[in-house]
């Protein structure tokens, strides 16, 4: 033993904690009002405060998209953004996409294409694969892979995620399978799911 | 009730549900955020547990101060090794169905610290956001201790190593050695040698590590929502140390989100949260940060030295692979490293050795292919050096030094195509239109390379039950303590239990997760398939014998006197064999039989006789394309053929998906993934998902992945043998081999980045 080392705050903690404050969320079209601290991220008024846990938690840091959400359409992360600056904003969450008895092209597509394993990081690839349809940018693969980079994928489904974006943005007339573009001419492909 | 059939009378009428690629179950689930993950069970009047790490390596704690912690309004409690009362006293009573040797991490057990980012507190508070403050201002005093190492080259060159012990489930001494492999080395006409390292790597899972326990308020009674790759694996762990009854501790994991090995054991959030909820008599959730996940093991950094040798033709005279791996100070985690090389090439002389060095770091954990994933790299990169030092083609080496028996045990394969593999994943990738040549192609500033890989990993089996209920309205369900972290469980058990009872795929639900079903094995290994498979079959199997039964007692059966051997299940319907026109409806026979509905339990186990006999395995063979920018060094993998021999495929869909993932995951071992140890503070820098490097989409190109077919009835019931695992297989050789083909420049040392190619 030779030295010592402390852990602690690098200056002396508040006198007093900041107080819980009234904000109101307009998420997947309703207004929700809680009572929370101004340090509460959009991403943990989702998940710990209205039980909205479709959105997922991945690293906290804004890294790996799993808490992907849009924003007036507009995709961002949740876990970066305080809750109560989005007072006022459409907030749509994968919950507000598409249930599980009405599911949104995007989130059928990735069950046709088996585009997700474990299914954590699959929220927020759908959402932000939904603001790159809404920003209207990306048209060929290649676009569609840079443009999805922000949503980290441990178990690897890439080249899925990639078929099932592709054809939904181009209205099940091209799709991509194994990374090779295929023109479907005249009928969207049929999904193969018996299940 | 009897019913024609315009088919001729003795046809085997397969509902054929098993073999389709069928949809995921749980995929509306998923793809709607409707799937709860460990951390996501909002029950009523929950706490939240954050976690203080230790920012030192190795030291002592002398001093914590709570003062200020305590004394804000909702927290609830300051958990350390001054607090926490002693609960089991033995090894043993912490050591879980997968511990390797050695006496387990406690945590909060004593002021010890033996890694960086060990948990050394636990505050406790009403919300989230109050627990996460509250721990930033705890203040905990350290004694340093700075006589450590994190170092593996200097605990080698300290001569620190020693022979792997026995004792971890699964893990396999190196082979016996055989001949002479240095005078047969001495003697070769060509030979090469080499030292192949690769780094720490942790799993990442999307998912962090967190557990919520559920307080009954009745006794002791915990409901732990866990994130886990075995609940029962969890439940006894929880058990022996709390002193809780089955009853008392359910452990729940209905989704997990990835786990990749680092979900085999369970990890110290659950003894934390598990531990809170008991003091505090209250519901508790404890979460990870990403950071933390750093703390929770890792495929271990691990130096392989390989020799090789062979005759002017090239055919092998000697292989020698000796393997030099990390563990903690605590526990021997074991891997099978070596071994491969012996399993996958035939020398009539052959020397293994495998070592371990303790180092100051959490105990390393098995992480997909664990061993193999790490032979593989070593020995196809090895074999692809001789191909060209014998002036062969790789792929024409590999054929030449096919062994159709398993030289390590001098038995015979239970079944190999790892021939096919190699012909049809060489035809799909063009493999015959290679420039053998070094910097022989290119595409403008790109260097084009191809290489190739393969691999093998262990088809094992471990006993698994299920149990299951088939109600009057025809819904099967099927139930066993198993796990999908998301290898496609829930769909290939509906399928198995589909087929079996031949029920319409909408009439069947599966169920997993929880400890109040019966037990199956971690999922791990690539053997849940064949082990939860097998019993689920069994338990179906089961049925059927009863609703056989039942129908000989309906009046005027046409089933009558024929034995379970002698029918099938097919379309809903029992059918005899020899005459398919005398049937009954499985819907008649339950509502005839005035029963509300049949129920069995029923368990497999590998066949003792069959797993004595024969080497059962796995195998693939993977070709790659890189092009390398010649002034940049950046290396894209532009496309991969993968070809996999894994006996029969359940669903080539979710199949298929696993090997994507595991081809994606040997390009991320070849390419990206490093922890960066600074040795002087003992402490991963890159602790986070920014600095710690897994491939993005823009990262992955064209994937094939090619099923050879197989069949194999010796392995188990099902023919089955896991694809988990042997999809990551030769895939980081095949790109450092790749790599060379395309600029002359041998990279021995993962993962290869642009530093080490310019």
């Amino acid at each position: 033993m030779s030295t010592s080392y402390a852990q602690g705050p690098l200056a002396p903690p508040a006198g007093a904690l900041a107080p819980t404050q009234p904000v109101t969320l307009r998420i997947n079209g309703e207004d929700h009002t809680l009572q929370i601290a101004p340090w509460t991220t959009l991403l943990d008024a989702l998940r710990e405060y209205l039980d909205l846990t479709g959105t997922k938690k991945g690293c906290d840091h804004g890294q790996c998209g799993s808490c992907t959400v849009l924003a007036d359409g507009k995709r961002i992360n949740a876990c970066l953004a305080l809750a109560t600056v989005y007072q006022g904003r459409q907030i749509t969450t994968i919950e507000g996409l598409g249930g599980e008895d009405n599911l949104s092209p995007l989130q059928q597509a990735f069950i046709d294409h088996d585009a997700f394993q474990c299914g954590y990081c699959t929220p927020g690839q759908i959402c932000s694969a939904q603001g790159l349809l809404n920003e209207g940018r990306a048209k060929t693969a290649d676009e569609v892979r840079e443009l999805m980079s922000g949503n980290l994928c441990r178990c690897g489904a890439y080249t899925n995620i990639l078929s099932a974006v592709m054809e939904v943005l181009h209205d099940g007339q091209v799709v991509v399978d194994n990374g090779t573009l295929v023109t479907i001419p005249m009928q969207p492909i049929s999904a193969n799911s018996a299940a | 009730m009897s019913q024609t059939i315009a088919t001729p009378p003795t046809v085997r009428l397969d509902s054929d549900v098993i073999g389709k690629p069928i949809s995921r179950p749980e995929g509306p689930a998923k793809v709607s955020g409707a799937a709860k993950y460990a951390a996501e069970y909002n029950v009523p009047n929950l706490w939240y547990g954050y976690i203080v790490d230790s920012p030192i390596v190795k030291g002592k704690i002398t001093k914590i101060d709570a003062s200020a912690v305590l004394a804000l309004p909702g927290v609830q409690q300051v958990f350390s090794h001054e607090n926490v009362p002693s609960f089991a006293w033995f090894d043993r009573s912490y050591k879980d169905d997968v511990a390797p040797g050695g006496s387990p991490f406690r945590p909060l057990h004593e002021p010890e610290i033996l890694f960086s980012q060990q948990p050394v507190a636990l505050v406790v508070a009403e919300t989230f956001e109050l627990a996460r403050y509250a721990a930033s201002i705890l203040r905990i005093e350290y004694a340093v201790d700075e006589d450590f190492n994190t170092d593996l080259d200097k605990a080698r060159a300290a001569g620190k190593g020693f022979d792997a012990p026995k004792g971890k489930t699964g893990f396999l001494p190196p082979p016996k050695p055989k001949g002479d492999a240095e005078k047969a080395f001495q003697a070769a006409a060509h030979k090469i040698e080499g030292e192949y390292v690769h780094h720490a790597q942790h799993h990442n899972p999307m998912e962090m590590f967190a557990t919520t326990v559920e307080w009954l308020g009745d006794g002791k009674k915990l409901k732990i929502y866990d994130k886990t790759q075995g609940a029962p694996n969890v439940q006894q762990y929880i058990s022996k140390i709390f002193g809780l009854g089955k009853d008392e501790a359910r452990v729940i994991s209905k989704y997990t989100g990835g786990g990749f090995g680092s979900g085999l054991r369970p990890q110290h959030q659950v003894f934390l949260a598990v531990m809170a909820s008991l003091e505090l008599e209250h519901s508790v959730r404890v979460s990870l940060t990403r950071q933390q996940m750093f703390s929770l093991g890792h495929r271990p950094h691990t130096i392989q030295d390989v020799k090789l040798s062979s005759d002017d033709q090239g055919c092998l005279q000697s292989i020698e692979h000796n393997a030099f791996a990390e563990t903690s100070q605590y526990e021997n985690e074991t891997e099978t490293v070596v071994n491969w090389s012996g399993i996958l090439y035939k020398s009539d002389n052959s020397k293994f050795a495998y070592e371990l060095a303790k180092i100051d770091v959490d105990t390393p954990a098995d992480m997909r292919a664990p061993g193999a994933a790490t032979g593989s790299f070593a020995i196809e990169s090895a074999i692809d050096e001789l191909s060209y030092k014998a002036g062969v083609d790789p792929l024409e080496f590999r054929l030449l030094n096919y062994t159709y028996t398993d030289p390590t045990e001098d038995k015979p394969f239970s079944s190999k195509r790892l021939i096919d593999c190699y012909h049809e994943g060489a035809k799909r990738f063009g493999w015959d239109q290679r420039n053998p040549e070094p910097r022989s192609t290119r595409e403008g500033n790109l260097l084009v390379g191809w290489g190739m890989g393969s691999g093998c990993w262990d088809a094992s089996m471990q006993k698994a039950a299920a149990k299951a209920s088939l109600s009057a309205d025809g819904q099967l369900t099927v139930s066993s303590a198993t796990n999908d972290q998301g290898a496609g469980t829930y769909v290939i058990m509906t399928q198995v239990a589909a087929q079996t009872l031949g029920l319409p795929i909408e009439q069947v639900k599966f169920n997993l997760g929880d400890t109040d079903f019966p037990v199956a094995p971690i999922q791990g290994g690539s053997w849940t398939a064949a082990s939860v498979g097998s019993a689920v079959q069994a338990v179906c199997q089961e049925i059927g014998k009863k609703l056989l039964k039942l129908a000989q007692r309906m009046e005027n059966s046409p089933l009558e006197g024929i034995d379970f051997e002698d029918v099938q299940f097919a379309d809903g319907h029992i059918r005899a064999n020899e005459d398919i026109t005398r049937t009954v409806a499985i819907a008649e026979v339950l509502a005839a039989s005035g029963e509300a509905k049949v129920e069995a339990e029923s368990s497999a186990q590998p066949n003792p006789i069959n797993t004595m006999k024969y080497s059962m395995h796995s195998h693939n063979a993977a070709f790659v394309e890189v092009k390398v920018d010649e002034d940049l060094g950046t290396i894209h993998v532009t496309r991969v053929v993968n070809a996999v021999a894994a006996g029969r495929i359940l669903n080539p869909k979710t199949a298929r998906s696993q090997v994507l993932g595991g081809t994606v995951w040997g390009i991320s071992m070849a390419l990206m993934e490093e922890a960066y140890l600074d040795n002087n503070l003992g402490r991963y820098m890159n602790h986070n998902y920014s600095e710690y490097h897994i491939p993005v989409n823009a990262d992955i190109h064209k994937i094939d992945v090619i099923f050879v077919e197989e069949e194999d009835d010796l392995v188990n019931p099902l023919g089955v043998k896991g694809v988990g695992e042997i999809g990551m297989l030769g895939v980081a050789a095949a790109i450092a081999n790749a790599v060379y083909h395309a600029t002359g420049k041998r990279v021995r040392d993962l993962p290869l980045t642009i530093d080490k190619l310019l």
